[in-house]
């Protein structure tokens, strides 16, 4: 045990984000280091890996200006720490968790290492209670519940944004209380983050954000939902509120892995991401929840964007095993001028069977979905066949389910901005249940 | 004999303590964190280190802990609820507060616990390890306690038994208590292994009626995620016919697990009418708790499956997913600079798979009786594509497989199990069992198979020519086949539904098929299926 900071100066190599330093006395794994560059910046760091005296830094923030020589790195003797406390609310923070609107730090109560421990798979508390959305194609068949993470896999160009823009504001709990959001911005440009200002604004002292943008360094976007996430947990199971975290875009979280990974010179595994990408992913992920006996929430909605539309590619993938359903957004619906252009073929909530009927929804929602999404699937199916022998060489019920599928998009699925209550959701859909009474069994 | 930490890169940690074995559990730092030494260099050992490690210094206290990892069998078990080195989760809680901390080691089983211990043996009597020398109830098992050696009984402590003191005594005033520990990675020893013979109903139509397994078996279950690998083990888990379930977690999503719990604890078992728990051993090591301590969870778990095996009872398996216990496994290869395999998997996946699937079987104990250990393990190849290693590996062993279908689940088609390709080959053995209590099994069995292929090639015509140019008993056929998709191979696990027994099973296919030969009699005496369809449009179905 070191009483005192201890100071170096012998970097010996510096590659990427990565710091080799020498002749070090006693380090510890994921020891928090402060870097001060030879013109005076102050740099901070992590202990990724130690061997004897040598030890391997990753740092926060960009390495440019640092030298073998006169670089000075000093050694903390602690883990890394979020301050906590209630002065984190209504406020913008970086990657590093300093602060971005100008404001001067707020004074933390206190602080905890911003890896988290995991919950006792016995103290977690099964999600069971319905969050209204007011999107029909969540909360109707793909329903959300308080401490659930579901993410929305979109594809380039499509509204994801307006989505997550039109979920925080819409988002209510079954009893009315507020949500407080945590926004965390990885990798999002100038013109993205904007747009989410905005509403930030709408939530007034709601929330708070941390953003890294797309010009920011890439070491931060692996540290800000770690951060977010350590705040989320204060809020939801110290301060008992009902947190929801969105994460915009976990696909530039998962580069940035990439990167790091690269440069730790690492064995690459599918498309050059790491093989510990399951797990580093689920790190995040898993810290959502609820647990008995306290009242707060932890809900989990991040947005990915999947590369070349690709539901197989190793983001979409590894998430998709982990979270606990996913909201899909299809280039095809969007194109028809569907919004949201959520597919509910492979969209899935998993946790949705508990949070929903009477008590929760309604009694006969279980039935109505079930109805809904058979109906939709076989209409799909019979596009194809339309497509080799036209509408007319089809029989005369094949031909009403076709015409379903497309009512469906247009009346249920499709809702513009306005926002639909989960009552208006389910007459919606029985509605158009009624109207094929023949076919929609 | 102490030692220091030398390096650190993740969970990986070298030591500097001589004398150690491979295989050997070693407490590291000064929070007596559990590892387990996975190679040796000299003076030095790398040590996989099984919990959260951040904060671990250079030049901090490394001890040995005299003797390889462990699990302790003894009553008790059942009912709980541990993680990937058999610490029990209630005990965390009680101790550390709702987030797991790095360095408890509270022991596994209950010491207050008072049970009833009664035993037909009489002193002088000699015992070889793995005999019974007597039994307690646990829940609605007659719970054997084995004897960890060979030596002659001079006494025994019979009556109310508490698990810290002594239930037998040997000659030199040796005490045997009613737990004792196993390592985990050896399997339990038998006098001999039998071939399975009894089917292991699942209570799932599909499985039971087309894919079969035999208590004594091993299935594997691959499916891309959402495709319900978990609701279907769990199903499983709940509704098979044995008497025991070790249910494994390994890797997998802690809301899950918390779903498992509570539902665990509400229902009871069909068949003892006990809750459902008392008869199932949870372990639960979820995606983010630490990686090392996944991969050592299915030896953990199955080294308990095998204990129960040992006592002459039938046990299941039941490990959702065994993918991620390879991804740990590939983590760990990794972090020790091992050169890779196929995917970066290290080229032992298979045989330590092999190794692990074959502690599976039915077994002549050594306590006397005849007990088994089946599998069923989920496995979630990447991007839903079978093509990949661990799936591929199992295969290799296992002896059916359920394939999970994307394209049925997103239909909502549950379970998913892809008719085509899934195979079990244990049906001919399952078969001669089945026509014992149904003549007609294996006839229908075929009978629904050839409707359901037949239905896949009509409907490739139907692409062509529309359902209007397709005959009448075409289309007939396509309508049954339809029928036993949705109302006989589906089946939802949230309603009673969830649970068929054979007959229910055989009374519903022989309907629906009965119902098909009807209709097409009726359609060679000149019938058109249209009218006829109308016409029995409102028969009950």
């Amino acid at each position: 045990m070191r009483l005192a900071e201890h100071q170096y100066r012998t970097v010996r190599a510096i590659h990427g984000p990565l710091l080799f330093l020498e002749k070090v006395f006693a380090a510890r794994l994921g020891e928090l280091v402060k870097i001060t560059a030879p013109d005076g910046r102050q740099l901070s760091g992590e202990v990724l890996k130690i061997a004897g005296d040598q030890v391997l830094v990753q740092v926060f923030g960009g390495t440019q200006g640092l030298d073998t020589r006169r670089t000075t790195v000093s050694f903390s003797d602690a883990v890394m720490r979020a301050p906590l406390g209630t002065g984190v609310q209504g406020r913008v923070f970086d990657g590093s968790f300093r602060p971005r609107d100008g404001l001067p730090m707020f004074v933390p109560e206190f602080r905890k290492p911003v890896t988290g421990a995991p919950i006792n798979p016995v103290a977690r508390a099964h999600p069971v209670e319905f969050i209204e959305t007011g999107f029909s194609t969540i909360d109707g068949l793909n329903t959300l519940v308080k401490g659930q993470k579901l993410p929305i896999f979109t594809c380039a160009g499509l509204p994801a944004r307006e989505m997550t823009d039109q979920l925080l504001r819409q988002a209510r709990l079954p009893d009315g209380g507020p949500f407080v959001l945590v926004f965390v911005a990885l990798g999002l440009t100038h013109f993205e983050y904007q747009f989410y200002r905005q509403t930030l604004e709408h939530m007034q002292s709601r929330f708070v954000a941390f953003v890294n943008l797309a010009d920011d360094p890439v070491v931060e976007r692996l540290l800000a939902p770690r951060l977010a996430l350590t705040v989320a947990e204060d809020l939801a199971f110290r301060q008992e509120m009902d947190v929801l975290v969105i994460i915009t875009d976990m696909t530039n979280y998962c580069d940035a892995l990439r990167e790091i990974s690269t440069a730790r010179e690492e064995l690459p595994g599918r498309r050059g991401y790491p093989g510990h990408m399951y797990s580093d992913l689920a790190s995040l992920y898993e810290r959502a929840g609820r647990i008995h006996g306290r009242k707060g929430s932890v809900t989990l909605l991040p947005t990915i964007t999947m590369p070349e539309d690709d539901i197989t590619h190793p983001i979409p993938d590894l998430t998709g095993y982990i979270t606990e359903g996913q909201i899909v957004l299809s280039r095809e619906l969007h194109q028809k001028g569907i919004y949201p252009p959520v597919d509910v073929l492979p969209s899935l909530s998993r946790l949705m069977q508990h949070g929903i009927g009477k008590g929760q929804t309604r009694k006969d929602h279980r039935e109505v979905a079930n109805r809904l999404y058979r109906t939709y699937a076989k209409g799909c199916d019979l596009r194809r066949l339309e497509a080799v022998v036209g509408r007319d060489g089809m029989l005369a019920d094949d031909r009403k389910l076709l015409d379903f599928a497309d009512r469906f998009e247009a009346d249920f699925v499709h809702q513009g901005q306005q926002r639909r209550t989960i009552d208006a959701t389910l007459d919606t859909a029985k509605a158009l249940l009624d109207s094929f009474r023949e076919v929609a069994r | 004999m102490n030692g220091k930490v030398t390096s650190i890169s993740g969970a990986t940690v070298c030591v500097d303590l001589p004398d150690l074995k491979v295989g050997d559990r070693v407490l590291v730092g000064s929070n007596r964190l559990t590892g387990e030494v996975v190679r040796l260099d000299g003076r030095i050992a790398t040590v996989q280190v099984f919990e959260e490690n951040r904060g671990l210094g250079i030049g901090e206290e490394v001890a040995t802990a005299g003797g390889p990892l462990t699990v302790h069998l003894g009553p008790g078990l059942l009912g709980g609820v541990f993680d990937g080195l058999q610490r029990p989760l209630p005990q965390l809680l009680r101790n550390s507060g709702d987030f797991i901390t790095s360095g408890q080691n509270p022991f596994p089983l209950d010491r207050s616990r008072a049970w009833e211990f009664s035993s037909d043996r009489r002193p002088g009597e000699a015992l070889h390890a793995g005999e019974a020398f007597g039994t307690v109830r646990e829940g609605h098992i007659d719970h054997l306690l084995l004897s960890p050696r060979d030596g002659t009984l001079v006494r025994l402590h019979t009556g109310t038994l508490f698990l810290e003191n002594p239930a037998a005594t040997f000659a030199e005033a040796e005490p045997v208590h009613g737990w004792h520990s196993w390592p985990v990675r050896d399997a339990r020893p038998y006098r001999r292994k039998l071939p399975p013979t009894t089917p292991l109903i699942t209570g799932q139509r599909c499985l039971d009626f087309l894919f079969p397994l035999l208590k004594g078996g091993v299935a594997i279950v691959p499916g891309g995620f959402g495709t319900g690998k978990t609701v279907l083990e769990q199903t499983i888990a709940k509704f098979a016919d044995v008497d025991v379930v070790v249910y494994v977690g390994c890797g997998e999503r802690g809301n899950e697990m918390a779903g498992l719990l509570d539902e665990f604890g509400e229902l009871e078992d069909p068949r003892s009418g006990r809750p459902l728990m008392e008869r199932t051993i949870i372990v639960a090591n979820t995606s983010n708790m630490p990686v090392a301590a996944r991969e050592s969870s299915i030896f953990t778990a199955v080294t308990m499956a095998e204990y129960y095996r040992d006592m002459g009872l039938d046990v299941l398996f039941l490990a959702d997913s065994l993918s991620r216990w390879a991804e740990a496994l590939r983590e760990i290869s990794a972090a020790l600079e091992e050169m890779p395999g196929e995917d970066g998997y290290p080229t032992y996946l298979g045989s330590r798979l092999s190794g692990f699937i074959e502690r599976a079987g039915v077994v002549e104990a050594l306590a006397g009786g005849e007990g088994s250990l089946s599998m069923i393990l989920a496995v979630s190849p990447p991007g839903a594509d079978f093509a990949e290693p661990v799936t591929q590996a199992c295969l290799r062993v296992a002896g059916a497989l359920y394939l999970l279908d994307t394209q049925l689940a997103h239909r909502r088609h549950f379970p998913a199990i892809n008719w085509t390709q899934s195979f079990s080959l244990y049906s001919d053995t399952a078969m001669a069992h089945f026509t014992e209590q149904h003549a007609e099994w294996a006839k229908l069995q075929a009978r629904c198979r050839d409707l359901l292929q037949r239905e896949d090639a009509l409907r490739e015509v139907a692409e062509v020519v529309g359902m209007e140019g397709l005959q009448d008993g075409d289309r007939l056929l396509m309508r049954t086949a339809e029928k036993i998709r949705l109302d006989f191979l589906c089946q939802n696990s949230f309603t009673e539904d969830a649970f068929a027994t054979p007959q229910d099973t055989i009374a519903h296919i022989t309907a629906l098929v009965a119902g098909h030969d009807r209709l097409a009699a009726a359609l060679k005496g000149g019938a058109l299926l249209d009218d006829l369809l109308k016409e029995g449009a409102d028969a009950p179905r």
